[in-house]
Parts: C-alpha cells; structure tokens; sequence
C-alpha cells in the first residue's frame, strides 16, 4: 500500500486530533486528510510526473507528500537554498512538474513549460476545495519520495524511496497512536531532508501532534518548545549547539520541563556539545539517530539510558559510547567490510555495509545495492565488543598518505582535545612525496592561541607520527552546509589555496 | 499474495495489510476467507472467530512466519490456514525522528 495509509489510519482513529500546527493554524488528521485526497485531484489533472516542493515547512509539505503518494507520483521537495543555477538544472530533471511554493524564483529562473505552479496558499486552498471524501490509499507500487544528495563530494544523485522502503521503516520502528494527546513533536529540520520527511510519518503514526518551525532560529525555536509545551524534539547538532547558546543567554530561561525526548542526527556531535546538553537537560532522554537518505532514516540509535550511563561512567570503554551511534536496529542487518568486501571483526575499521526492507540504496540513474541486496553506504566506522557503532566520516574522506589509510575524525578529535581548537578539519592534500599529505585547518579559540609545534606533538603522542600533518592552517571559520555537513571539497580547496 | 497489498474481511469491517506471508497461505477473518474487494452483502461471522480487530495491532502465527497489519478494525479475529494468528507485542524503540 502507499504511504498515505499512515495518515488515513490516524484519521480513521481519531478524526478530531489534531495532527499539526503551523504559524498559528491547528488541523486535524481529518482535515490533514481530507486535503490530501484533494491534492492528489491536483496533481492527477495537471498530468505532472513529480510533484516538486519549493518552500520552507508548511502545512503544505504533509499535504503534498501524502497528495502525491495517493495520486501515485514521486514527491521531490527542493532545496530551496541553492544557488539558481544548481537549481535550474534539477527542476529540469522533474519535468513535467506540479511545483509547490516559490512560484515567482521558477517564472524568474526560465521556461515554464512542463511546470504547473501554485504557490502554497493557493495550493492548500485548492487541494482543500477539492477533497474526495471516499479515496482510499493506492497499491503504492511505485516511488514516494525522490531527494537530491546535498552532494558535499559530487554532483547531486537523486535518491528514490519506494512505498514500501518507507513503509517498512515506519512500521517497523513506530507503534501506531501510541502518543499520548498531550504529546508534540517540534520538527524544524527542512521539508528537503528525509529527516524533515521521516518526522512527519512517524509523527503521524504514532499520533504526535506536529509543531512546524518553517526557519530554524534558536530563540524562536525555545519560544515555541515551551508556548506550544513540546514533549519531543529532533534537531541536527549545529542546531543543538544555537540552542545551548541561546539557553544560557536568556533571562528568564524558557520553561523547556515538558520535553522529555531530544533527537538528533544529520551530523557529527561533539562529545564536548552532547556532554553539556546532558547537564542543562537534566530530565531530557537524548537519543542519537543514525542514517541516511538511502536508508529511509534511521539505521541505528543510541538511545535515552545509553545517554545517561555513558554520560556518567568512569569505564573508559562505556564512556566512549557517548561518541557512539549506538546499536543497529533489530529490523535492519549491518556489518563493517574491508576493501576487499570481506566482514571484520570487532573494533577493526571498514566500510558500513546495511540491508533490510527500510534500505532502498537506489538512484535514479542505478541502483548501488549489490547482488544479495546489501548498501555499501561510503561511511566509514566500525563495531566495539558490544555491538556500538561508531562512524569515522566518509569512505572517500579517508586519507592514504603512503599507502596507509587515515581516518579524518581521529586527527580532528584529538585536535578538538586542545584548549586553544574551536574546530577542525583534516582533510589529504596532493603530495609528491606521499600521494596524499594530511593537512589539517583550524579554527581558534582563547588566548593564547595553539602554536603549529604544539598541535603536532599533540597528534605524534596520541596517535602515530604518520598522523602528523604536513600541513596546518588557521581560519576564522570552517564551512558547513545548512544541515551541519562539513564541506570537505570546500577545506581542500582553502588549504591547497593557503600555501 | 505478497507483502504491502491489502485484504479485507468478507463477514466484518477487518482490513489488514500483509507484512509477511508464506506460500499457500490462506489468511481469514470472523471465520471466511479474506479478498481483495467485497462485493455484495457480508457473509455471516462465525462465533468462533468474533474477538475483534484493533486497528493498528499486528497479528502473527507461532512461528513468525505470518504477519499482518490491522489497518481498520472489525468485529472478526483472524486466522492463517484455520488456525488463529496471535497479537504481537510491539517492542517501542525511542522517537529517533
């Protein structure tokens, strides 16, 4: 079946809850319904082959998705803050389009043959207009969400999870309606992210009223956890940290006593950030999700006790934990393979390799699941004693200087270990000598600074000599995307400029 | 037959979705077997299969290997192969999303 059935269950269930609530609106699951079935008669009669979304959140996102899963069409939401010529070249891969939201950046940015255009208010009035009270969910066969890749190594894939990729995920993870009515989920994570898109199924079939925050701002942010009284929250860590900061700035502090549940992902967390976010959240349960746009979401999670005992443990090896992604989930197979696609043993570092239903590893191009159905993700990490999954970043971010392969996450956290490192990166520049040199940039912090002589002591005692960098530079700042993503092509280039 | 298609009752209000299904598998409920699409008048519930459905529960065989997903409650219970599938016990893993 499609995934608008999530929806139709909580609305069969409970028709007056309400499901969502944005900038001052409430609608029910009902209404959320309702105006689905009305989207899907949009998007049959305008003959589109996806349905684009160009917006932040909104009502219109749920709408849309669902509208779209009924009609049989793949929902593509947009990142709308590329650069208009990246753009361009993705909605002609869409067309013919139904695009919903910046109508006026489509018009501006070229021909619009092959797109049908609403902007969000005309399309929820439409597709509320048009309900059809007696539509059921589909078969849902085919695909229900095609995402770009942030493409922070090359050129954006798009991404297809199928109906019953999603399914499975939900289904697997979620028991539905068992939210109580007081519980609310504050998702600002955008539409484009399949976090933004996991949070608004599962939300819905556990029964979770939804809180929309469309533009991610600290402040508002914890004016609305604690006016529309949030249980549940899922921010990426550069998020976290604004709200940390923010935290500790305000006078009075916001009434934040309701929120039980913190999930974050997306992004590495330093164990300093997670640390600190323990002690101010004495009563929060922290949760550490794992995965991937491929992956449909979640893969892997660290859950609220694993938190805590990790937080407060003098065992070395419990301790590291907090570091951790935690355990696979038991719907889902995971092993670490080396370069020759043999499994590894404990500890020993490799390739994560995932399979379940959930996993859909497919492209539109082609599909990157191997003959029995495995995922080679391109993250690398590897497994402790007791099954705790730890990431060291990026396959193809892995360093061979001399034939040795270098993980970038064990220079950058023993960088991070000094007084005077607010970030850092450590990335292979080209070498003559080496085929790859490490080359590392920081970011400062305090005075006195850190000296050159130091920070390469630091690595010689902690790791190996063959850690040292070659190369080390200073910024003002390291450049990340908007959903925390370190872009290590940008850092190669800043260091490979510096010289 | 297979995983993610629909069934519904042919004697109640029952629909399930399929999650796991074997070869040869004859899925019931209230004591008829379930179609694709009912037609016409319901049939009678048998007394011996009038436990109900809960919408939103799984509902699977002894060894596992049958799984289905009540999707809209009905006065029938269900059953595989004339014997009577059991409530799974959802085991709730923590929001991550």
């Amino acid at each position: 079946m499609d995934i608008s059935l999530l929806l139709k269950m909580a609305a069969d269930c409970e028709p007056e809850r309400i499901g969502l609530t944005c900038e001052g609106r409430a609608w029910s699951f009902t209404e959320l319904w309702a105006a689905a079935t009305g989207a899907a008669r949009l998007i049959e009669e305008s003959g589109c082959s996806h349905v684009a979304l160009l917006d932040t959140s909104s009502e219109a996102a749920s709408i849309a998705l669902f509208g779209a899963a009924l009609a049989g069409v793949p929902y593509c939401p947009l990142n709308y803050r590329l650069a208009d010529e990246d753009l361009v070249g993705l909605l002609a891969r869409l067309q013919p389009a139904l695009v919903i939201g910046d109508v006026a950046r489509v018009r501006r940015l070229g021909p619009a043959d092959g797109f049908t255009l609403l902007a969000r208010a005309d399309f929820v009035r439409k597709a509320e207009a048009a309900a059809d009270a007696g539509r059921e969910p589909g078969a849902g066969e085919g695909i229900a969400v095609q995402l770009f890749t942030s493409g922070t190594t090359a050129a954006p894939k798009a991404a297809i999870l199928r109906h019953a990729n999603l399914l499975s995920y939900i289904l697997g993870t979620i028991d539905f309606g068992s939210a109580d009515p007081s519980e609310a989920a504050l998702v600002s994570v955008p539409p484009y992210h399949i976090a933004g898109i996991a949070a608004l199924l599962s939300s819905i079939y556990s029964m979770r009223r939804i809180i929309l925050l469309p533009a991610f701002d600290p402040e508002e942010w914890l004016r609305l956890a604690s006016d529309e009284r949030a249980t549940n929250a899922f921010v990426v860590p550069t998020m976290l940290a604004r709200i940390v900061e923010a935290l500790n700035r305000l006078d009075p502090a916001p009434n934040l006593s309701r929120l039980r549940a913190i999930a974050y992902g997306g992004g590495r967390m330093p164990v300093e950030l997670i640390d600190r976010a323990l002690e101010l959240f004495p009563n929060t349960g922290f949760t550490n999700a794992y995965g991937l746009t491929e992956t449909s979401s979640t893969i892997a999670l660290l859950g609220p006790d694993e938190h805590r005992a990790a937080h407060q443990a003098s065992d070395p090896a419990v301790r590291a934990r907090l570091g951790s992604v935690g355990k696979p989930l038991p719907s889902i197979e995971l092993e670490i393979r080396d370069d020759e696609g043999h499994v590894v043993s404990a500890g020993a570092p490799g390739e994560i390799y995932v399979r379940g239903p959930q996993v859909s590893g497919e492209y539109r191009e082609r599909s990157a699941l191997t003959s029995d159905g495995w995922f080679p993700t391109r993250d690398a990490g590897y497994l402790d004693d007791e099954g705790y999954l730890f990431l060291s970043g990026r396959a193809d971010d892995v360093i061979v200087r001399g034939g040795e392969n270098i993980s970038p996450g064990e220079i950058e956290d023993v960088l991070m270990s000094h007084p005077a490192v607010a970030d850092a990166a450590a990335v292979g520049i080209p070498s003559s000598e080496w085929g790859e040199a490490v080359a590392v940039a920081i970011v400062s912090k305090g005075e006195p600074s850190s000296t050159d002589e130091e920070l390469r002591e630091l690595i010689r005692v902690r790791l190996r000599s063959s850690r040292v960098p070659e190369r080390i530079a200073r910024f003002e700042a390291l450049p990340y995307n908007e959903m925390g993503k370190l872009l290590r092509r940008e850092v190669k280039r800043m260091l490979q400029e510096n010289c | 037959m297979k995983p993610g298609m629909k069934l519904k009752s042919a004697v109640c209000d029952t629909e399930v979705m399929v999650i796991k299904v074997a070869p040869a598998t004859v899925f019931s409920c209230g004591g008829a077997p379930m179609v694709d699409d009912r037609a016409g008048d319901k049939g009678a519930l048998d007394a011996a299969f009038s436990g109900g459905t809960q919408i939103g529960k799984r509902y699977t065989d002894a060894e596992g290997s049958l799984e289905l997903l009540c999707i809209k409650a009905g006065a029938g219970s269900l059953a595989a192969n004339g014997t009577a599938l059991q409530l799974k016990d959802a085991k709730p893993l923590p929001a991550s999303d």
